[in-house]
């Protein structure tokens, strides 16, 4: 045990070219897959949250019950589509990144957009007749209410990426773990354990602990700002 | 509620926006919330220019009547003529400072920025309104750190950004140290005398003394008087005026 904790030190401190390019590949497909889940989900829980339209109800249930999506389950959906028989197979994506990014989006889009429908009906709830006074569009308030709510999304945002960078279900169906190609941390975590290589396995686990401390410490330091200021 | 709002609606209907929506006219007003009666019955017309004063206790209907008159709220019954609109096709057409302003998590001049540009208006304007309202130095300041005066300072300035035809004011001074009060209602009186149509609800009876033209006294939900200023206060025809003014409680 000791020994494969000096060893893991020792990887990270070396800069192992191996262990980085793992890193590197983790990062990548996660954040883009936050950045795309963003895109979906905020305006989607923007609307409705400022939308009044039948069917508004079950929306909000469907949006909090995919919240709670089991990776594998969606990276099973995702397999399907992308496997050679399946319908979008001839794209040729699975045991790609993209297929580990796709899956990752369909994972963190819920849980972006449940989160920031709350986030964004609170701030409407206490805009709302001042906007009504200033007779804004429906755009203007979405997009103001976007803006002003910018700091808690931000803490929504990272929501989704401490999901995404952290999941390990959906990413080893459909990216394969495969060396050099799509193994990520969790992945290779999973398979140096399984090997016995304790070392590789708890770098990584040291590396996945000190991102996810890191991001948040600056998200933290962010919202420190914007409190001060009364932006929150 | 209707989401009509003036400025907003199509070209074709634009024609209809050049109508005068002065004078007004109310007839039976009135407002419940689930069986409690708020406004009651109440009808007066306010003329074409000039500065009314709304008066009266605590909870005699003022904000609401405010949200009335603006389109914000729905009467239960009777009408509100804006000329011949209806108060939520007009709503572009006025300004409503609230009791509790609002302000946007951002600098005091973004917020300006913000509703300059929303309404199509001139950007470069903002200076000029912060300089109006005395907040030019804190133009870099995050709003929501302004003190209570002069966060309704800055909520006057961003109602008149919108260049409004009725400016409605809901305790706009209440907060104010005397001097900040005198400078707001100099803002007000300018306002008014450039013909802006002022409504505004205040406690303080000699700032109505000094800037009424006509006053309307609520009570209990109810009109209890609307006279000319110069009838009102040296002999108010109403009992509930005369307690109030004699600092008496009425309920
Ligand atoms: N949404 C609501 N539901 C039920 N009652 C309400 C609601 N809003 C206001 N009221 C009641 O209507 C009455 C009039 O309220 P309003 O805010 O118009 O009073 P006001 O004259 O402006 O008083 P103040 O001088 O204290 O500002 C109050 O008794 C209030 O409790
Ligand atoms: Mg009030």
């Amino acid at each position: 045990m000791m020994d494969a904790l000096g060893l893991a030190v020792q990887l990270v401190l070396s800069g192992d070219p191996d262990l980085l390019e793992i890193v590197l590949l983790s990062l990548r497909v996660s954040l883009t897959a936050t950045v795309v889940a963003c895109l979906i989900g905020l305006p989607l829980g923007a609307l409705v949250a400022v939308g009044r339209f039948t069917g508004r109800n079950a929306v909000l249930i469907v949006m909090n019950a995919l919240m709670g999506l089991p990776p594998v389950v969606v990276g099973l959906l995702v397999y399907l589509h992308l496997s050679r028989s399946g319908p979008l197979g001839f794209l040729g994506l699975l045991y790609t990144p993209t297929a580990m990014i796709i899956a990752q989006t369909i994972l963190i889009a819920p849980i972006v957009a449940a989160l920031s429908r709350q986030v964004i009906e609170d701030l409407h709830a206490e805009y709302a007749e001042q906007f009504r006074s200033l007779c804004l569009t429906k755009l203007q308030t979405v997009q103001a209410l976007l803006w002003d709510a910018r700091y808690s999304l931000l803490t929504v945002g990272l929501a989704g990426f401490g999901r995404a960078v952290a999941e390990v279900g959906a990413v080893i169906i459909v990216g394969g773990n495969i060396d050099h190609l799509t193994r990520v941390m969790t992945t290779a975590i999973a398979l140096e354990t399984s090997k016995g290589d304790l070392g590789l396995a708890l770098a990584l686990g040291i590396i996945l602990l000190v991102i996810a401390l890191g991001v948040n410490a600056a998200v933290q330091s962010v919202r420190m700002t914007a409190v001060r200021q009364a932006y929150v | 509620m209707s989401d009509v709002c003036a400025s907003h609606v199509p070209a074709a209907a634009r024609t209809a926006q050049a109508a005068p929506i002065l004078p007004l006219s109310v007839r039976d007003l009135a407002l419940r919330f689930d069986g409690a009666t708020v406004l009651d019955g109440l009808s007066f017309d306010l003329s074409a220019t000039g500065c009314t004063m709304v008066m009266g206790p605590n909870g005699a209907g003022k904000s609401l009547l405010l949200k009335l008159l603006h389109g914000l709220i729905r009467p239960t019954a009777g009408t509100i003529a804006w000329g011949s609109h209806d108060p939520s096709a007009v709503t572009a057409r006025h300004a409503l400072v609230f009791q509790k302003p609002v302000l946007l998590r951002r600098s005091v001049a973004a917020n300006i920025d913000f509703v300059l540009k929303a309404r199509g208006k001139d950007a470069r304007r903002r200076d000029r309104l912060l300089d109006h309202v005395g907040l030019g130095h804190k133009a870099r300041q995050p709003a929501r750190l302004l003190s209570g005066g002069e966060a309704q300072r800055l909520a006057l300035a961003r109602a008149l950004a919108t260049d409004p035809e009725v400016l409605f004011l809901d305790e706009p001074t209440a907060s104010l140290d005397p001097a900040s009060v005198l400078a707001i209602e100099a803002i007000v009186a300018e306002a008014r005398n450039r013909g802006v149509r002022i409504v505004f609800v205040t406690h303080d009876t000699g700032q109505a003394r000094r800037m009424a033209d006509d006053v309307l006294f609520l009570q209990g939900g109810r009109v209890a008087e609307h006279s000319r200023a110069a009838d009102f206060f040296p002999a108010p025809r109403s009992q509930a005026a005369r307690d109030y003014l004699d600092g008496r409680i009425v309920v």
